[in-house]
């Protein structure tokens, strides 16, 4: 498939992972790596003994539960009893195709996103699929990941190989210096607002620019997280020294001469110059402000400082009503702003920030002060390993002293699929991805925000401009 | 494992012109705990068609008989969000065949066709007529026709693109596995040899 023309690192990784191009069919692309979970992943299992076959390569595949667990005594059976059984479905599946599962109790898990990376099972120049939109996650280190169905879970399962058209490519490249108390999740969040929440569907984006490059792989990823929100089908950012780093030493990662080896191939990664993409955006890292959402999707954002918009400001008369019920479901009007807006709940966790840098940014800004008497804060580390570096640095005394609950891993409140729910009407800023209505448990409200953001929100009771506090 | 064909429908529609519906209005992942395909028809939209104490929402266009009908028209960018199949398991287990919107996000759009419900992509402008088509006229019949990828309701006509590996999928209900699974020789070599690790 090399035909000469410049490519992109996306056109790179695609083609060479294609097993077969037939007229008339989509790509059979190959996949190396397979993460699953306890929700999406059993009639995909069904289907494989319906059919009667076998996982094709166990070694691809990893299974963790982190969906539907409970974040309170993980050590007792799980209470919930529709919930523990599809836990158990997940561990009798596993065991009976011989998949390496790290289950409740493991020292390994955690959330799917957050443990691919820290164990280094995501690499440069994969395809990793799950069945779980923000598998974009792993794209920080120049990989292409995306979500999938589980009719396709089955399919990889059971061929490691998906059937897909390639999407389209969009660039999106920003450059400058980020302000005070601006991290990466205003990035994206700003991002979003900017393309809508269905501006980059039928796009794989990578993400480039000096002010991508100058981040930690951590706020990279939490980058490519969220791709999903402006519909891609994921994001990818070149690999660097900073991605080569943070692989090297890692639990499955390639050692020693076979790293060095690894690491000469990773360099090669990259998008030739006069390569043509779909679409191209760019911005400029000092427009980008602390950000907060305010409607039902994350593309319903806006500086913290901004006003929501009325109705009449915005772009398509076609939005309004949709724009109206969204504003009545979050008890807010149009034109007015969140700013010294009282919250009820703050949630700090979730694929897209709960990684030991969001935890230490959290505890920056917490040490030494408390919450506001009327907010709950809860705090979901996204592994066991992210729990023991927190215990490690000591940063579980200082949420403590603060009167934030450290609790344990899983995806939580962010779904609200086990009993971590927002009640009806309240407000809840959150560091996860989706603002949809009832995501955080029926009627509950959301404000998406950075970590930095959200524990301000802790300190003070309310919506707050954090770079008052740093 | 065929599924059920999808050759034609001339059904009556269910009107839904709400934008981005994401996938957790379609069935809220409190209801994602079941292991197998079945039964999430049941929780469709279900914190728009119950309350709180589980009765039915009156106005919810579900809950009335004014709409009926297989079809779903529903505002752009409609399955946005998760990835969930169970959204397409739910649309399909209340009934639905089609979901007729001017924009589908991107996983949902391929989980439906895995499960023979079929995605039909019309303009802003037609979806409007069609909304007030039904609005007006409840039982209008609308046609649905995969082979010439047409969606019609009384003149309004509209073609619809579908790319042609899924519409043979769709008109013969062939899985994308079967596919795959004949690969198996050529994916165990590849397997192998392939760079990447």
């Amino acid at each position: 498939m090399n035909d000469g023309k410049p490519k992109t690192i996306f056109e790179k990784i695609w083609d060479t992972h294609v097993v077969r191009r037939a007229e008339g069919y989509p790509d059979a692309l190959f996949i190396d790596r397979h993460f699953i979970h306890e929700v999406t992943s059993p009639q995909a299992f069904d289907g494989l003994k319906k059919r009667g076959i076998k996982v094709f390569n166990t070694s691809r595949t990893t299974a963790t539960a982190d969906h539907n667990v409970p974040t309170k005594d993980q050590h007792l059976p799980i209470k919930e009893a529709l919930s523990r059984h599809q836990v158990e479905t997940l561990r009798n599946n596993c065991k009976e195709f011989g998949i390496e599962l790290y289950d409740l109790g493991h020292p390994f898990q955690g959330i799917v996103h957050i443990i691919g990376p820290e164990l280094g099972l995501t690499l440069p120049g994969m395809t990793i699929v799950c069945g779980d939109s923000h598998t974009s996650t792993h794209g920080a280190f120049g990989n292409i990941a995306f979500g999938i169905g589980t009719s396709e879970v089955e399919q990889v399962l059971g061929t490691q190989c998906i059937l897909q058209y390639k999407p389209k490519t969009m660039l999106i490249e920003i450059n400058g210096e980020l302000g005070k108390g601006v991290v990466s999740k205003d990035i994206i969040l700003y991002i979003i607002s900017r393309l809508t929440s269905s501006g980059a569907t039928g796009y794989f984006v990578e993400y480039a620019g000096d002010t991508i490059r100058q981040l930690s792989m951590e706020a990279r990823m939490t980058i490519c997280n969220m791709s999903i929100e402006m519909g891609a089908r994921g994001g990818l950012i070149t690999p660097d020294e900073t991605t080569f780093n943070y692989i090297k030493g890692r639990k499955f990662a390639p050692q020693g001469e076979t790293f060095d080896r690894q690491v000469m191939e990773w360099k090669k990664l990259k998008t030739d110059e006069g390569a043509a993409y779909d679409a191209v955006m760019k911005f400029n890292a000092s427009d980008i402000a602390p950000m907060i959402t305010y409607g039902t999707n994350p593309g319903m954002g806006m500086r913290v400082t901004d006003r929501i918009p009325t109705l009449a400001e915005l772009k398509e008369i076609n939005e309004q009503g949709s724009f109206k019920k969204s504003l009545e479901y979050m008890g807010l009007e149009p034109g007015s702003t969140l700013l010294g807006k009282a919250v009820d709940y703050v949630f700090i966790g979730s694929c897209t920030n709960a990684r030991i840098e969001d935890l230490r940014l959290v505890a920056s800004m917490v040490k030494g002060r408390k919450k506001a008497a009327n907010v709950e804060v809860w705090i979901i580390p996204g592994s066991k390993q992210v729990e023991q570096q927190a215990i490690k640095e000591g940063l579980d005394k200082i949420f403590e002293a603060a009167g934030f609950e450290l609790r344990s891993p899983g995806c939580s409140a962010c779904l609200g699929m086990n009993e971590d729910k927002v009640p009806a009407g309240k407000y809840c800023i959150a560091t996860s991805n989706r603002n949809f209505e009832g995501r955080q448990g029926p009627k509950s409200r959301t404000f998406l925000a950075s970590p930095l953001s959200a524990a301000a929100a802790a300190i003070t009771g309310k919506v707050t401009d954090v770079r008052e506090m740093v | 494992m065929s599924k059920e064909k999808f050759i034609n429908l001339v059904s009556t529609a269910v009107p839904l012109p709400v934008e981005n519906i994401d996938t957790d209005q379609i069935i809220p992942a409190r209801f994602l705990k079941a292991t197998t395909r079945e039964g999430f028809g049941d929780n469709l939209f279900r914190d728009w068609r119950f309350d709180n104490d589980g009765q039915p929402v009156k106005d919810f266009v579900l809950n009335g008989s004014r709409y009926s009908g297989k079809i779903l028209v529903a505002g752009k960018n409609f399955g946005c969000g998760s990835s969930r199949e169970h959204a397409a398991w739910a649309l399909y287990d209340f009934g639905f065949r089609v979901v007729i919107s001017s924009f589908f996000a991107d996983i949902f759009k391929n989980n439906a066709l895995n499960n023979g419900l079929l995605p039909v992509v019309v303009s802003d402008v037609y979806l409007k007529g069609l909304f007030e088509t039904v609005k007006a006229n409840p039982s209008a019949a609308i046609t649905v026709d995969l082979e010439n990828q047409t969606v019609s309701s009384g003149a309004q006509v509209a073609k619809f693109e579908i790319n042609k590996y899924k519409k043979t999928c769709m008109i013969n209900g062939y899985d994308d596995i079967d596919y795959l699974l004949s690969l198996n020789k050529e994916v165990r070599e590849f397997d192998l040899t392939h760079a990447g690790s």
